[in-house]
C-alpha cells in the first residue's frame, strides 16, 4: 500500500506547553501568597483586590483551567496526532482553542480579584465567560473528533478514549451546572436554589475534578508512561476496562460533598457507596501505569521523566484510595471543614497533576525542539525539590487537620464546646501553617528550575513547526467479513464482555429503579 | 428535590450514550486485539529524527579523527 506523508501540527503544542509553564508558575505562586496570608494575615490589608477572599477561587481557576487545562492541551494535541497518525483536523480551531482559552483565563485573573463572582466553587467565573468557555471547549471537541474522522490508525488508542470522554462529560457538566440569569454585564443568579443548587453544584465539582483532573491524565499517562519507559503498558486490557468502569462510577460520586446536610440521606448514602466503587477502576488504572515500568525499573533510577511519573501515579493511587475513604460519613465527620482536605487535594494536584505535567514537559519539550534536555541534572534536582515540597506540603496538613477536628470535638461536661474560640485551634496549628509554606516554596523553586532548563533546552534545540511523518492511508473493512454474523453470535464469542455490557445494563436499570418517586 | 430528576436523566443520558460507544467499538473491532495497540503506539513515525546538538557534532568530530 502507498504511504501518505503529512505534517504533524508542533506549533499548537509548543504553545501549549509555554502557556501551562507560565500559568503554572502564576498559579501556584498564587497560591503561595494565600499560605503566608495564614501566617501574616494582614500582609495586603486595605487593598480588597488582594484580600484572601478574592485570590483563593483565582489560585483554584488558575491551577485547574489554566495550568492543568493547558497541559491537558498540550498532551491531546501532541499525542492524538501521533496516535490517529493525522494532522489536527483544523488549525484554525486549533489556534481558537489556544486563543480562546487564554483569553478566558486573561478575563478569569481579572474579574476574580475583582470581586465578580457566581460564588459556585471551581465555576466562579460569571455567565460570559461560562459562554465563552462553552464554545471554546466546544471547538476542541470538534478538532478533536474532526481528527479521528480523517484519522489514518482505525483502531483507538485507549488514550482517545480517554480525551473523547472528557471532553464529553465537561461539556455536559459545564453546561447543567451553568444555567443561570443573567441580571447584568457581570452577575447572574443560579437556575437552581438552596439545596438543589448544592446538589447540582458538586455533581458539577465533583466531576471537575473527575473529568478534568483525572480523565485527561490518565490518557496522558497512557501515552506518555509508556512512551517514556519504552515499553507497552503493563494491560492494554486493564486499560480498557478501567476506562469503562471509571467514567460509568465517577458522575454518581457528587453528593459525598454534601454529607450531614438537608440532601436527602438516600442521595447521600448513594453518593458514598459510588464513592467506595471508585476504588477498583481507580486503582487499576493506577497498578497499569505502575507495572508498566516492569522490567524498566532500572531506567527509573536514571531518567528524570519516569521519576516524575511513578510519583505522580503513586500520588493518585493515595488520593484515589483516600477520597473513598474521607467520602465515608464517620472518616468525614473528622476531615469535613478542617485541613485534611487540604492536605487531600495538594496530593492530588501537586503529586498527581503537576508531576505528570512536568515529566511530561521534560519529555516533550526535548522532542518538539530535536535535542537533549539540556540538563539532566537540574531536572533530577527538581524532581527532589518538588516531591519535598510536596511531602513538606501535605504531611503537616494533615497533622493540622487532625488537630483541628480533635480539638472541634471536645466538650466540656456542661456540653458547651471545650475550644469556643476559633483562634484556639489556629495558634495549634501555626506551625503546621509555617511547614506548609515552606512546601509551597519548594515546589515553585522546582518549577523555576524547569523554566529555566526548558529555556536552555529551547535555545539549543532546532525549531520544527511542522513535523513531516509518513503513514499508510486507512483501509475500507469489507462487509463481507462481518456479513453473516448475528448479534448474538458475536456476542457470545466475547464472555468478557457480554459480563462488563450485563453489569452496566444492571447498574442503570438498577439507578432508574432507585430514582423512582 | 426534583432537581435529582433533571440530573439523573443527564447522568442516565451521559451513561447511555458512553454505553452505545461502547457497544459500536467493540463491534466494529476496537478491542478484539488486546496486545498489538500497546506496542504498536510506542513507534515513531516522525521522518525527520534527532538533530546532532552542537556538543554531539564535535564527538563526533573527534570519533572520526581517532579513527
Amino acid at each position: 500500500m502507498q504511504t501518505e506523508q503529512f505534517y504533524y501540527d508542533n506549533k499548537i503544542v509548543k504553545k501549549f506547553v509555554n502557556a501551562t509553564i507560565f500559568w503554572g508558575i502564576i498559579g501556584m505562586s498564587v497560591g503561595l501568597l494565600l499560605a503566608f496570608m495564614f501566617l501574616f494575615p494582614n500582609v495586603t490589608d486595605g487593598i480588597s483586590w488582594l484580600s484572601f477572599g478574592r485570590l483563593r477561587p483565582l489560585h483554584t481557576n488558575a491551577v485547574i483551567f489554566a495550568f492543568v487545562g493547558n497541559a491537558i492541551f498540550a498532551g491531546v494535541y501532541y499525542s492524538t496526532q501521533r496516535l490517529l497518525k493525522a494532522r489536527m483536523w483544523k488549525d484554525w480551531l486549533s489556534n481558537l482553542n489556544f486563543w480562546g482559552w487564554q483569553a478566558i483565563i486573561v478575563g478569569a485573573a481579572i474579574t476574580l480579584p475583582l470581586g465578580y463572582t457566581t460564588s459556585k466553587e471551581y465555576a466562579e467565573l460569571e455567565w460570559p465567560f461560562d459562554i465563552a468557555i462553552a464554545v471554546i471547549w466546544v471547538a476542541f471537541g470538534a478538532n478533536l473528533i474532526g481528527t479521528m474522522i480523517k484519522r489514518r490508525q482505525r483502531h483507538l488508542y485507549v488514550a482517545i478514549w480517554f480525551y473523547l470522554a472528557t471532553f464529553v462529560t465537561v461539556a455536559v457538566l459545564h453546561i447543567v451546572n451553568s444555567i443561570e440569569l443573567p441580571v447584568s454585564a457581570l452577575k447572574s443568579y443560579s437556575a437552581y436554589a438552596g439545596v438543589q443548587d448544592a446538589l447540582v453544584q458538586w455533581w458539577y465539582g465533583h466531576n471537575a475534578v473527575a473529568f478534568f483532573l483525572t480523565t485527561p491524565f490518565l490518557g496522558l499517562m497512557y501515552y506518555f508512561v509508556p512512551k517514556a519507559a519504552d515499553r507497552p503498558v503493563y494491560s492494554y486490557r486493564l486499560s480498557i476496562v478501567h476506562f469503562w468502569s471509571l467514567i460509568f462510577i465517577y458522575i454518581w460520586a457528587g453528593p459525598h460533598h454534601l454529607l450531614y446536610s438537608s440532601l436527602p440521606e438516600w442521595a447521600q448514602n448513594l453518593g458514598v457507596a459510588f464513592s467506595i466503587m471508585l476504588i477498583a477502576p481507580s486503582w487499576g488504572g493506577m497498578i497499569n501505569g505502575l507495572l508498566t515500568l516492569r522490567g524498566a525499573w532500572d531506567k527509573v533510577r536514571t531518567d528524570p521523566v519516569l521519576k516524575f511519573m511513578v510519583v505522580a501515579i503513586t500520588c493518585y493511587g493515595m488520593a484515589t484510595f483516600e477520597g473513598p475513604m474521607l467520602s465515608l460519613k464517620n472518616v468525614n465527620a473528622i476531615a469535613h471543614f478542617s485541613d485534611w482536605i487540604i492536605a487531600h487535594v495538594h496530593v492530588g494536584a501537586l503529586g498527581w497533576n503537576g508531576f505528570l505535567t512536568f515529566g511530561m514537559i521534560y519529555w516533550l519539550v526535548p522532542r518538539l525542539f530535536k535535542t537533549k534536555l539540556w540538563s539532566i541534572k537540574l531536572a533530577n534536582a527538581h524532581f527532589w525539590v518538588g516531591t519535598l515540597g510536596i511531602i513538606m506540603y501535605a504531611l503537616p496538613m494533615y497533622v493540622a487537620g487532625f488537630v483541628q477536628a480533635s480539638m472541634w470535638k471536645q466538650f466540656n461536661p456542661d456540653g458547651t464546646l471545650t475550644y469556643g474560640n476559633f483562634l484556639e485551634t489556629l495558634n495549634e496549628i501555626i506551625p503546621m501553617y509555617w511547614m506548609r509554606a515552606i512546601g509551597g516554596s519548594l515546589f515553585i523553586i522546582g518549577a523555576f528550575i524547569m523554566l529555566y532548563n526548558v529555556i536552555q533546552t529551547v535555545r539549543q534545540g532546532s525549531k520544527v513547526t511542522d513535523e513531516l511523518a509518513e503513514a499508510a492511508p486507512l483501509e475500507r473493512v469489507t462487509r463481507k467479513r462481518t456479513a453473516k454474523e448475528g448479534y448474538h453470535t458475536w456476542l457470545e464469542r466475547r464472555p468478557v464482555k457480554l459480563t462488563i455490557y450485563a453489569t452496566i445494563a444492571i447498574l442503570i436499570g438498577g439507578m432508574v429503579q432507585m430514582f423512582r418517586p | 428535590m426534583s432537581i435529582i430528576y433533571l440530573l439523573l436523566t443527564i447522568s442516565v443520558f451521559v451513561a447511555v450514550v458512553f454505553f452505545i460507544a461502547f457497544v459500536v467499538s467493540v463491534r466494529k473491532g476496537q478491542y478484539d486485539d488486546t496486545y498489538t495497540p500497546s506496542v504498536r503506539m510506542l513507534f515513531e513515525d516522525e521522518l525527520v529524527k534527532e538533530k546532532p546538538a552542537s556538543e554531539e557534532k564535535k564527538s563526533t568530530v573527534l570519533n572520526q579523527s581517532n579513527n
